[in-house]
């Protein structure tokens, strides 16, 4: 079963808005056009910018499975696509032999028949009745091995399984891929995908995402926050803050009763934003007060 | 109307560079007759969702989408302009014809292969040559002769046979093992197919960890005091290319510029053209610091994953301003795997460090590989040869 589809990119926004999840237009766009012409979605972009936030937002705004497989080095088919169930393999052999039974045919038949077989995710992304969302979440950490293994699922929706047969899709998965680019992706997967490269938001989508995932906090410390990361993402940093880290600053800062930016809680809080020791060091040394004049210039504090 | 434009516009993006086939062609017409033409913004973000490959392509893209869909006056003015390129597809000018090439046309063929000696001999007369050349003209350009038929072939050699100057790494992923010993695993699997073939058998089969080459980010020098080295080393590294490795190739002088596409070109007389034009700064001044700084900053995350390995090829000849250039390097060290220094100014016998840039980068390498005066390919190949030592007592 085919599940009901957004029917304009206005509807694919409306419905993720209800899950919190804010998004520009363009990524609307490429998803709308994902799930109609039925093509996996490659999404790229710095970490934190919520590229894994919006399959499991989408799972839940069209009420489906999320099917997640995360990538790591040396990631195989057993563990990403489906495994011989070799214990219940053996003892088949062992009835078998309690029994006397000595049809060749009918026993490899049955040891790889489809009881057999473990489904996982992949597979699994493809026997379901109802089109589940299939997240295939950091490809870039996989190496270039599995690129080519993923290229039959996601082109066809359809496994090739040595000994058993091709496994065609009962309802083709929703596919959305995410890397963050530490690796780059081979032209061929690209191809058979949608593209989008999701960059940090604007400073009004931004203040909207936090007001969203950190309620409780006044007008103005939101606009202090999110200025100030805005900011810093402007600076020449190893790593800047993405929006995961936004939210988690707010929180922070909310966890500690804050009322406005000051230079103490920020040197308190910036190990949320900062997750390197070069960074914090930068920081720390004077660029912090720079940003807080500027944003006092600016009326906000 | 809509479906000719997008084709023009598809055609448009190929000329460019872009690798758009026909299914893409096809999936733009269907976007676009799915997000309506009621919104530019959406025309170009369902345009750019089914045309790009990677986010570097974007603002070409963009310019492309901008002149395109303004103005249908503005467009036909593009379209005159493109015109004698698309027409000329056929008759592109000819690219120069490859030394090599000429060479195999005029020369009757050697009786034999020549022994390495001989061409070792042969290279030092034709490198003196280009020497007292590039001596007399300081081109911003790096004009690479193209490669003679010795070269070729001993480039080729080099690259296939020498053991490369960095350490295998044991991977995840597992290959087949012929016995249980080193770290073996049973197969369960295999092991169960084959007692299906040969029922009376009981023999475990065995995979083990693999071991292998990581992937190698070459750091290429190519100031003015490494002139001479790098047609030579990026002769070496474009052999590794072919070679099936995964290598990425960075020149700095100046700037930093990436050139690994260029070099995956199969002829290496074309690829050589190729990074000689994509780059800017030949024969300038080095910063090194810098350079392994913005590295360290926009690329490192990129190409230094699963355990890549690093191959500095610098003379070190740098000042080190305020500790910048240690800095630099030991982030670099933190990031890579392995850092491999290749030097071709320096002689390890009675090599003292004393320059600032080499006492800054020291340090942080995991091993020098100094090459004595590197003027030909079977120069870098004895030196590839050689067991390296281990940095740390040059420092005292």
């Amino acid at each position: 079963m085919s599940l009901p589809l957004p029917e304009s990119v206005d509807a694919v926004i409306a419905l993720l808005a209800d899950q919190n999840y804010v998004c520009e237009r363009p990524l609307a766009t490429a998803l709308f056009l994902a799930l109609k012409l039925q093509r996996p979605l490659f999404l790229e972009g710095a970490p934190g910018v919520g590229k894994t936030e919006l399959a499991k937002s989408l799972a839940r705004a069209l009420a489906t499975q999320l099917l997640r497989v995360q990538c790591y080095e040396g990631l195989d088919v057993a563990q990403t696509a489906y495994e011989w169930n070799v214990a219940r393999q053996l003892i088949e052999i062992r009835l078998a032999e309690a029994v006397h039974d000595t049809d060749r045919e009918r026993l490899t038949h049955s040891l790889y028949s489809r009881q057999m077989l473990i489904e996982r995710p992949l597979l699994r992304a493809l026997t379901q009745p109802r089109s589940p969302v299939l997240l295939i979440d950091e490809l870039d950490r996989a190496d270039e091995p599995f690129d080519a293994f993923l290229l039959e699922v996601l082109a066809e929706n359809q496994l090739t399984i040595p000994e058993y047969g091709t496994v065609a899709a009962t309802a083709p998965p929703i596919t959305l891929i995410t890397s963050n680019r530490t690796r780059e992706i081979h032209d061929a997967l690209r191809r058979r995908c949608l593209y989008h490269w999701v960059d940090y938001p604007s400073v009004e989508r931004e203040l909207d995402i936090v007001r969203r995932k950190a309620p409780g906090a006044s007008e103005r410390l939101y606009r202090q926050v999110v200025e100030f990361v805005q900011r810093m993402r402007t600076l020449d940093l190893f790593k800047s803050p993405g929006v995961a880290e936004t939210i988690d600053w707010a929180n922070a800062l909310l966890a500690l009763n804050t009322l406005q930016l000051d230079p103490a809680s920020v040197q308190d809080t910036l190990g949320v934003l900062l997750k390197h020791q070069d960074d914090l060091v930068k920081m720390q040394g004077g660029d912090t007060a720079k940003l807080l004049d500027e944003l006092r210039a600016k009326a906000l504090l | 109307m809509i479906a000719d434009n997008i084709v023009h516009f598809a055609r448009v993006l190929r000329d460019a560079g872009f690798g758009l086939g026909p299914d893409r062609v096809l999936a733009a017409l269907a976007a676009v007759e799915l997000v309506g033409l009621r919104r530019r913004g959406d025309v170009h973000a369902a345009l750019s969702a089914v045309m790009l490959e990677r986010h570097e392509q974007q603002p070409l893209f963009d310019a492309a989408f901008d002149t395109f869909w303004r103005d249908p006056k503005l467009l036909e003015q593009m379209m005159y302009l493109l015109l004698p390129k698309i027409s000329g597809r056929g008759d592109k000018p000819r690219p120069p014809r490859a030394n090599r090439l000429a060479e195999a046309l005029s020369v009757p063929r050697a009786p034999d292969q020549p022994n390495p000696a001989n061409a070792t001999a042969r290279e030092e007369v034709q490198f003196e040559a280009q020497f007292s050349f590039s001596e007399r003209e300081r081109l911003q350009k790096a004009d690479f002769e193209s490669m003679t038929r010795a070269e070729y072939a001993l480039a080729k050699k080099l690259a296939e046979q020498l053991p490369l100057p960095i350490d295998p790494v044991r991977r995840r992923r597992h290959e087949a093992a012929s016995s249980p010993r080193g770290g073996a695993r049973i197969d369960l699997r295999a092991t169960l197919q084959r007692m299906a073939r040969q029922p009376h058998t009981l023999a475990p089969l065995y995979t083990r960890a693999r071991e292998e080459t990581p992937a190698l980010v070459v750091l290429l020098d190519i100031s003015g005091s490494m002139e001479r080295y790098s047609r030579l080393l990026l002769h070496y590294v474009h052999g590794l290319m072919r070679r099936s490795l995964r290598v990425h190739t960075l020149t700095f002088g100046t700037r930093l510029s990436h050139i690994t596409r260029c070099l995956r070109e199969r002829d290496p007389d074309v690829a050589l053209r190729l990074a000689d034009a994509a780059v800017r700064d030949w024969k300038g001044g080095t910063r090194i610091a810098s350079s392994l700084h913005e590295f360290n900053q926009r690329w490192a995350r990129r190409l230094l994953g699963a355990n890549a390995a690093v191959l500095l090829v610098t003379d070190g000849l740098d000042r080190d301003e305020h500790g910048d250039l240690g800095a630099a390097a030991a982030r670099l060290r933190r990031l890579a795997h392995q850092v491999v220094w290749l030097n071709p100014l320096l002689r390890f016998d009675g090599f003292e460090a004393k320059a600032a840039g080499v006492r800054a980068l020291l340090p942080h390498v995991d091993r020098m590989l100094p090459v004595h005066n590197l003027a030909s390919l079977a120069d870098l190949g004895r030196a590839l040869r050689t067991p390296q030592r281990p940095t740390q007592f040059l420092l005292h």
